[in-house]
């Protein structure tokens, strides 16, 4: 299998921040690759350091196995959605989605046409003639996509491209993305700290905290079996356990991370934990209820078909299938 | 008792507020009112009183002025001498805004793009300095430095290159005996007088162009070259534009400049201070004066038509 983008023990430290620290990840070529993370997590400098607006401080950026150091954004084989869109706003959309082949020097007729049909890909016909100021947040979302599309990249770069969206234009154009990807074939690296978005998405997620990858692997195994507590708590936002906690409950007297969702209630005595139920909020698919255990506070999330929620003070047991609870690595 | 829900207006002050706020067109009307008479009536008003003027001719015999409409004085533009002397000042005024332009740019560029906090304080103190000073104490100065036994003169023969202000000199038309009275000395003072006018619109339209189009442009392929062309220059135009139309008009109209620099051949501005001044021909001096004004509303037209303001 090619690699697309091989990161090989990069760093980017700005002074005294270390921005990127000791990076080393491979992105195979087709893959759709998320980048997740909190904000300033190093994840976006990562995405700069690809499409070549930063510099490695140490290590090496091979895309597609070429050292690529001392290239330029202009001659990288590699296009960017950026996070706001940055569409020109002088030119029409038409325009817009032409300039990377006008710069490349293709004709005004050949140009136009390709710029036709990539604007019909992203399901933009007759949207040529307007200016992006005219468009809404989605239009101009897909406007971005076909101007770094219409280059044929062999890697695309995605830096936020959904977070300006509303919820159900944001699902539908993550359906479309993934669809796409697949259509085209072409690697995606993708930015967002949403983890939803990356779960749902990505083949492969790598997962940053403070300049350096934490986990990654499939959008499974980082959900299911999250390294740390740091991985546990951003992604699916997963009860962590205190090793105290964890021996109580029966498990190995280590940190340990447990599903909200693979907790069930049920009558006091029995159950691995017993404690009062604190808040229950209402979620739509079912109800989010907060349970005090001592001093920790435990999430159950139940599904809206199981029995009405318990009212806030009753005593409740937790139990769960003793697989569910997964012990994790302490924290760097 | 009740207490009230609302607030009691508070004095004055507070009643006017909420005046304002139930008649928000009042407030407006308040804002605008100084202003707008001062546009309306003293300026506006002195424009057409001038439009007016050079509708009229004089008597060539009485020298009085004749109060019938006719086209007479704008005719007399076009005769050669006063011909020449628009021709002048227009090339000149273009010379000048262009290579306006071209000097203000890279500092309109670093300023905008790349500096920050004190370095930015720095560029302010350094462009606006110069407007600090009497604009004749600025002229008089260049006067000396081109002048023959210039500090100018002295340094080029100080490093041996006088062949080379000799030759630039012996160039027809814009040489001269010296700098300070050629036209490359006029065109030199007026570059310096009005550089300020053009940096500081051209660094706000270009403080105001988002870096991340300059790197989608860099991003989808676009050399340096191009991404000026295409983006910087497109986006940067009405500021561009807004610094011409100063440093353009400032010095159509200017008429110290030349008179204290350069060959003593006249600009528009010394043709309207003569013909209003010693000749009494009033109509021809408002005649004059009408086309620089003519010039700029073409140009504008120009611009605006050819896109320049698309960005804004």
């Amino acid at each position: 299998m090619t690699l697309a983008v091989e990161f090989d023990h990069v760093s980017r430290h700005f002074g005294a921040v270390r921005a990127v620290d000791d990076v080393s990840l491979a992105v195979e070529e087709g893959c759709f690759f998320a980048m997740l993370g909190p904000s300033g997590s190093g994840k976006t400098t990562c995405l700069r350091l690809i499409s070549g607006f930063e510099r490695p401080t140490a290590g090496h950026v091979r895309i597609f196995g070429q050292n690529s150091e001392t290239i330029p954004p202009n001659r990288r084989p590699v296009n960017t959605v950026f996070q706001d869109y940055a569409l020109f706003p002088h030119l029409s959309v038409r325009e817009n989605v032409a300039y990377g082949p006008k710069m490349a020097g293709v004709d005004r007729r050949r140009r136009e046409a390709a710029a036709e049909e990539m604007l019909a890909l992203v399901k933009l016909e007759g949207y040529g003639d307007r200016k992006p100021a005219a468009l809404s947040g989605g239009q101009r979302q897909r406007v971005a996509l076909a101007r770094a599309l219409v280059n044929r990249p062999r890697v695309l770069l995605l830096d936020e491209p959904l977070g300006a969206l509303d919820l159900k234009l944001r699902e539908a154009m993550q359906e479309e993305l993934k669809t796409l990807q697949q259509s085209l074939g072409i690697t995606f690296v993708f930015v967002t700290h949403d983890q939803g978005e990356a779960l749902s998405m990505a083949d492969r997620v790598a997962v940053f905290n403070h300049g350096r990858i934490v986990q990654h692997g499939t959008p499974q195994e980082v959900y299911e079996r999250p390294r740390t507590r740091f991985v546990a708590d951003f992604v699916g936002s997963a009860n962590v356990l205190s090793p105290e906690l964890s021996a109580r409950a029966g498990g190995p007297g280590r940190w340990a991370s447990l599903r909200a969702e693979s907790i069930r209630l049920v009558a006091p005595p029995s159950g691995r934990l017993s404690g009062t139920v604190r808040t229950v909020r209402y979620l739509g698919a079912g109800h989010r209820v907060s349970v005090s255990i001592g001093g920790d506070d435990l999430v159950v999330i139940l599904p809206a078909a199981t029995a009405p929620p318990p009212a806030t003070g009753t005593e409740v047991g937790l139990d769960w299938a003793a697989e569910a609870l997964h012990e994790m690595e302490p924290d760097a | 008792m009740s207490r009230a829900a609302h607030r009691a207006p508070g004095g004055l002050a507070g009643r006017l507020s909420d005046l304002f706020w139930r008649r928000p067109g009042l407030f407006l009307l308040l804002l605008l009112a100084l202003p707008l008479t001062w546009l309306g009536l003293v300026y506006i008003g002195s424009l057409l009183a001038l439009l007016l003027q050079s509708f009229f001719s004089i008597d060539e015999f009485s020298g009085l002025i004749n109060y019938d409409f006719t086209l007479k004085t704008y005719a007399e533009l076009l005769r050669p001498a006063n011909f020449d002397i628009i021709l002048r000042t227009v090339l000149m005024a273009a010379a000048v805004t262009v290579a306006a332009a071209i000097v203000a740019f890279p500092i309109a560029y670093y300023a905008a793009r790349y500096a920050r906090g004190r370095m930015k304080a720095l560029f302010y103190l350094a462009v606006m300095l110069p407007l600090w000073s009497s604009y004749l104490v600025k002229v008089y100065a260049w006067k000396l430095i081109l002048a023959k036994e210039g500090i100018l003169n002295w340094a080029v023969e100080g490093i041996g290159a006088s062949a080379v202000l000799n030759a630039v000199l012996a160039i027809p038309v814009i040489g001269g005996n010296s700098l300070s009275v050629s036209y490359i000395g006029t065109f030199l003072v007026f570059l310096y007088v009005w550089l300020p006018f053009m940096i500081l619109p051209l660094q706000a339209s270009l403080e105001r162009v988002p870096a991340n189009l300059l790197e989608a442009s860099d991003d989808l392929g676009a050399g340096s070259g191009q991404t000026f062309r295409h983006v910087i220059l497109p986006l940067a135009m009405p500021g561009l534009i807004a610094g011409s139309i100063f440093t353009f008009s400032l010095t159509l109209g200017d008429y110290i400049i030349p008179q204290i620099v350069g060959s003593s051949r006249r600009f528009i501005g010394q043709a309207v201070y003569q013909h209003q001044g010693t000749a009494g021909n009033i109509p021809l001096a408002a005649a004059f004066a009408v086309v620089p004004i003519l010039i700029m509303g073409l140009y504008l037209w120009a611009a605006k038509r050819k896109g320049a303001f698309d960005a804004l």
